[in-house]
């Protein structure tokens, strides 16, 4: 997890001495009238694993692709390894390995043949493509359907191919655009372990994700994105401590309207949101905070505990739901 | 160039499965031959070329069949396999995440269907030869000369196949192609057009490859050949140069 120290810096004010390897200052694109993003100011460091979290259309993708050199900016800078997309982006493209929300993979090719190839796109020698297409078989445990086409293969064997594939030129930036979307839970905890052993060797993760667990478990740092914009930026823990509470208490109820029992559970904690079936006490002590309403007389169908999670933090900046 | 190279090995490495999608563009101009060239021929008689000399009717036809195959050859690629990696199949978007650009990629796909029109023109050289159709030692030069109305059909097919929304617009393409094969002086002389329509068969360029592959198996060689070369290599470069533009306008939004 993050760097407990991390967690006492003011969000946005980062440690110092560390090399910046993307910046983006009032970052823009536009697809006709439309906003995609709507001028982000962003900066990545060496090593660290940077997160975008937003619900779909926040416009992850469209940033996403403006950094990865195959989408123009519309307005504001972007630098990459210190360089421009503009002038130098077959030169940057060179440094990355991109991991497109969409798979991209080779379906006329064998696995195998899609990592070698790829590996030629980026004008490695043959020899060379093929010793690392050996190695990264074995890293994304796909060794024993080397010989396959890619279409028969299961959503989370596609993901590590896609990502053994962005791996071939040794990147040293890596974007991953909702790594884990679509994939079930076994799956996704596989490839968290695979990025888990990309960021100890010292490759800088860049991924966006729609899951709050996502984000808790790989980012040191992340941006909360929405319509365009950046609603917050920090480590999982001071987003936390700074947008929520340390305990949420959930109540649920089997009635339409939960208005009335918001009104009296009021004053209990910080705050309530009401949500379709139950209600969110924002608390720092859920079991005192449980006795309370139970005092006022509330008699909810079930309550619960739990920590504040990103999802808290989406919610109170937003006012939605980060999936709907 | 060295990267338009890697595109091209990347067709090279799908190919060895597909073998069979290669052979039947190569026949159809095959299938001619035999069909018009010998079967019609035997009731047409000789024909007489506009510099005097006298040609069997297949020896006639046999040019204007290896231009086709030229075409054909390019055509397949720049076209439907084309729309195939650019819409469905994601090739091209996964090619430019890496340091290849949209020109690599037009001229790489250019290359790879040049090198399979290539392949077909020799094919068929070779079978014209095999029966008797070739007259002069020009025809040494038949091939390269092919390679000029590949390049016109790769570009024009990658540059049309650029604004295809899906596999019913391609019944747009084939109906400018049949036309094309079938009125390009290629089964008989520009001559028997009317004055005022001949403009409008030289505004095709499968008539100009015709021309030349004509005057080199046939030995009727003038500098008036270079003209037509240098028809087809504007055209190619046209279209070549709009191909690249709509492809970055495609995939770098
Ligand atoms: N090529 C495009 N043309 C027009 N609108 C687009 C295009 N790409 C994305 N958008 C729009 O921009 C917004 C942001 O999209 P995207 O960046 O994909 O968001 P996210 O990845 O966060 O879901 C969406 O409303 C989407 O419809
Ligand atoms: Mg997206």
């Amino acid at each position: 997890m993050s760097n407990p120290a991390s967690t006492t810096h003011t969000p946005g004010v980062l440690p110092t001495g560390t090399e910046v390897l993307i910046e983006a200052v009032g970052l823009r694109k536009t697809f006709g009238d439309f906003v995609a993003v709507d001028g982000i100011d962003v900066q990545v460091h060496r090593g660290e694993a940077f997160g975008f979290l937003g619900p779909n259309g926040a416009g992850k993708s469209s940033t996403m692709r403006m950094i990865g050199c195959v989408s123009p900016v519309s307005g504001g800078s972007l630098r990459i390894l210190g360089m421009d997309p503009a002038l130098d982006g077959a030169r940057i493209r060179a440094r990355l390995g991109v991991v497109p929300q969409q798979d991209s993979l080779d379906g006329e090719l064998t696995v195998r043949d899609n990592l070698y190839v790829y590996g030629r796109y980026f004008g490695i020698p043959r020899a060379e493509c093929r010793r690392m297409a050996t190695e990264l078989l074995e890293f994304a445990n796909l060794t024993d359907r080397a010989d396959s086409l890619v279409d028969p293969l299961s959503g989370g064997m596609k993901r590590r191919l896609t990502i053994a594939r962005a791996l071939i030129n040794s990147p040293e930036i890596l974007l991953l655009d909702e790594p884990t979307t679509g994939l079930d839970p076994q799956a996704r905890h596989v490839l968290w372990d695979r990025l888990f052993r990309l960021k100890r060797s010292g490759v800088t993760l860049v991924l966006t994700t729609h899951y709050m667990d996502e984000a808790e478990q790989l980012c040191d740092r992340l941006v909360v994105m929405d319509k365009g914009r950046i609603a917050a930026e920090g480590s999982p823990r001071s987003l936390i401590e700074q947008w929520s509470t340390r305990e949420v208490l959930e109540l649920r109820f089997d009635e339409d309207d939960l208005s009335p029992h918001a009104r009296r559970v009021e004053g209990i904690g910080e705050r309530v949101e009401v949500l379709p079936d139950r209600l969110l006490l924002y608390v720092d002590d859920g079991e005192a905070a449980g006795r309370a309403v139970h005092e006022r007389g509330v008699r909810p169908l079930s309550s619960l505990v739990r920590r504040s999670t990103l999802e808290d933090v989406f919610l109170r900046l937003t006012g939605r739901s980060l999936v709907d | 160039m060295s990267l338009a190279a890697v595109v091209v090995e990347r067709n090279v490495v799908t190919y060895r499965r597909q073998w069979i999608a290669f052979l039947t563009g190569f026949l159809e101009p095959v299938f001619y031959l035999f069909s018009l060239g010998l079967g019609l021929g035997a009731l047409i008689g000789d024909i007489t070329l506009p510099g005097g000399q006298v040609v069997s009717y297949p020896q006639y036809v046999a040019p204007a069949m290896l231009a086709m195959a030229a075409m054909n050859g390019a055509v397949f690629d720049a076209t439907y396999n084309m729309f195939f990696k650019l819409k469905h199949a994601h090739t091209f978007d996964a090619m430019l995440a890496t340091p290849i650009g949209p020109r690599d990629i037009a001229l790489g796909e250019m290359a790879w269907s040049l090198v399979r029109s290539g392949i077909y023109v020799t094919g068929f050289l070779l079978i014209s030869l095999a029966m008797g159709l070739v007259r002069s030692w020009w025809a040494l030069l038949a091939v390269p000369a092919a390679t000029l109305i590949g390049f016109v059909f790769s570009g024009l097919g990658m540059a049309a196949t650029s604004w295809v929304r899906n596999y019913v617009d391609f019944d747009y393409i084939q109906m400018a192609l049949v036309p094309l094969t079938l009125l390009s002086a290629t089964f008989f002389p520009i001559e028997a057009y009317p004055a005022q329509v001949r403009w409008l068969v030289e505004l095709s360029p499968l008539y100009h490859g015709v021309v030349i592959e004509r005057g080199l198996m046939l030995g009727d060689v003038g500098p008036g050949l270079l003209v037509h070369a240098a028809v087809l290599v504007v055209v190619g470069s046209i279209a070549l140069w709009v191909a690249r533009r709509r492809l970055a306008h495609l995939l770098l939004k």
